[in-house]
């Protein structure tokens, strides 16, 4: 899961029309994660089964009604795409922020300190990455019952290696820089240093990490909605709008087409907008 | 090097005996096996005896010894729901799952290596920014997605390819497409810089000038120290492609490893899901052993 630095080349143009899109989706993304209740021109879960499976704009025999068309209860499809985008976001950041706090203080810990704590730190993300975290996260929900605060805090507690890989081996080359023997000198304790000089300094890398994490989270939240053990329904989590309408692909296949199209644009809008963040920072790590 | 090996080994195996605590934990976690085992319409008495013929009224401490002890001659237990034991369950499944990531892994690599390396060549070109925009693509994919749509043009409408089943190697190419999307992006982008670091170097301008090839210089000189790597990090891709085939073997309807513990999940049958989750992790770390050991062999410097 490693990749590699992009050169800096003579396509800064290209890279920040790219970053520029990738904004551009983030923003609306989020504007519609935060008004959906204000945005959905229907309930998104309002049944009606007399106008079940009703195509998109651009089919025949579409609805002015329904936009998107609805799906195969009759709920209407724009309506629940967009509280899907609220969900989507709000398990991508959260996720996010559960592995950050773990894998930041591990990762700032170990690079810190050294010895022992960071040979601990390194066995735990070697630890981590052998677990196979969709199997694990299937087997806790499933073992649990799904709801979205235990698939947040399950996925935030799978997700932290990439956090805590970038902090360690930033820290690391923090640790060493003149201003935090400055730091040393001026009798700053190794909290105040760990907090004043070294988070500041690393925080761009852990920002792109953010980024590709929020992404990551996303996807594997769709993945374990699709198999029934993510967001309950009739949450439309874009996964399971996906798993809910496999039975009417071969007929209808705009039923997948929709949501599966969302949920791409998001990840990779989240996606373009980190790697342009990364060349804004200069970052090389992550 | 055999120090190296050694510390290696180590290592390894304490990972090995925390995944074996995590999972045992894991099954766990739901409180009172034995109420979960047999179902919402039993009778305490009906509980009591699941609880004494699973041996789950041993103390939790019993168990887990009882379980490390026989996990590690190779005895993972016997499944409540199939009444066989788990390590022919799983040695059953195995090859589906198996000849899923190999196929995905050499899918990836006969994508991957030729992108790579044309988009090193033709650095910041056309061609190298259409190679990059493919791999941040196939970043953001949603495999089971992407295997539902593939059912749907390659099944359904040119017909060219099996839907879903395990019956000819037709009906590894879908999922196996679908499965080396996941790790199309990082091998390239790693053969690519891999390659763009070689072109640069000393002896491929001493190639240059001795007049050889423009081919023998790219495949000979440059691709076999790009490749070092590449083959490293196939490796540790492998690995997460095993343990992440289990949503494309529920989309294809393989009857893999994957596919098992999905089922198992379903029914509580805690026994197989435990040990799967422990072999996929020996796996992995097996795998990313493998590929340590070949950097070793190879580079010298990170035996340290």
């Amino acid at each position: 899961m490693s990749a590699v630095a992009v050169s800096a080349g003579p396509r800064r143009g290209w890279r920040s029309a790219s970053t520029w899109i990738g904004a551009v989706i983030v923003g609306l993304a989020m504007v519609c994660a935060v008004f959906a209740p204000l945005l959905v021109p229907h309930d998104p879960f309002l049944q009606d089964l007399g106008k079940r499976l009703l195509p998109p704009f651009w089919m025949q025999g579409s609805s002015p009604d329904h936009l998107l068309g609805t799906d195969q209860l009759g709920r209407d499809y724009l309506s629940r795409l967009i509280w899907g985008c609220r969900i989507s976001m709000m398990i991508g950041v959260t996720v996010t922020v559960v592995s950050a706090v773990i894998g930041i203080a591990m990762g700032v810990l170990g690079g810190f300190l050294g010895g022992k704590v960071d040979d601990a730190v390194l066995f735990a993300i070697t630890t981590r990455l052998s677990i196979p975290v969709v199997l694990v996260a299937l087997a806790v929900v499933g073992l649990l019952g799904s709801s979205m605060t235990l698939l947040v805090i399950t996925l935030g507690a799978l997700l932290w290696d990439r956090f805590a890989v970038v902090a360690r081996s930033t820290t690391m080359q923090v640790r060493n820089l003149d201003f935090v023997a400055a730091a040393w000198c001026a009798g700053c304790s190794r909290l105040r240093i760990l907090a004043g000089e070294v988070l500041p300094n690393i925080a761009s890398h852990l920002v792109v990490v953010a980024t590709l994490e929020i992404a990551l989270a996303i996807l594997l939240e769709a993945a374990l909605s699709f198999l029934g053990l993510g967001v309950p329904p009739p949450l439309p989590s874009w996964g399971l709008m996906i798993a809910e309408a496999k039975d009417y692909m071969f007929f209808s296949p705009w039923v997948i087409v929709i949501p599966g199209v969302a949920l791409f644009v998001l990840v990779l809008g989240i996606n373009l907008l980190g790697d342009g963040l990364r060349d804004l920072f200069g970052a090389r790590s992550a | 090097m055999l120090q190296f090996l050694v510390r290696r080994l180590v290592v390894a195996l304490l990972v090995t005996m925390t995944v074996m605590t995590l999972a045992f934990v894991l099954t766990r976690l739901s409180g009172d096996l034995a109420i979960s085992i047999a179902g919402p319409n039993a009778t305490q008495a009906d509980v009591e005896a699941v609880r004494k013929a699973y041996g789950l009224d041993r103390p939790l401490v019993a168990q887990f010894f009882d379980w490390v002890t026989r996990a590690a001659t190779g005895d993972l237990g016997e499944s409540y729901f199939f009444k066989t034991r788990v390590s022919n369950l799983i040695a059953e499944r195995m090859p589906v799952t198996v000849t899923l990531g190999l196929t995905g892994l050499v899918i990836a690599l006969l994508v991957s290596l030729p992108l790579g390396i044309l988009a090193a060549v033709r650095e910041n070109t056309g061609f190298d920014r259409a190679v990059q925009v493919v791999a941040l693509l196939g970043q953001a994919m949603p495999s089971f997605w992407l295997g539902l749509i593939l059912m749907i043009v390659l099944g359904l409408q040119l017909g060219w390819l099996p839907i879903s089943g395990t019956g000819s190697w037709q009906h590894y190419v879908m999922p196996g497409i679908v499965l080396a999307f996941s790790a199309i992006p990082a091998l390239t982008r790693l053969t690519r810089a891999g390659m763009i670091q070689a072109l640069g170097s000393d002896y491929i301008r001493t190639a240059r000038a001795k007049g050889l090839s423009r081919a023998s210089i790219l495949l000979k000189h440059a691709l076999r120290n790009a490749a070092i790597p590449v083959v490293a990090i196939a490796a540790v891709q492998l690995g997460f492609m095993l343990g992440g085939s289990i949503v494309i073997e529920q989309v294809f309807a393989l009857h893999g490893v994957g596919f098992l513990a999905w089922e198992s999940i379903g029914k509580n049958d805690f026994p197989v899901v435990q040990a799967v989750v422990l072999v996929l992790a020996v796996i992995y770390i097996a795998l990313t052993m493998l590929a340590d050991l070949m950097n070793a062999v190879l580079d010298p410097r990170l035996r340290g």
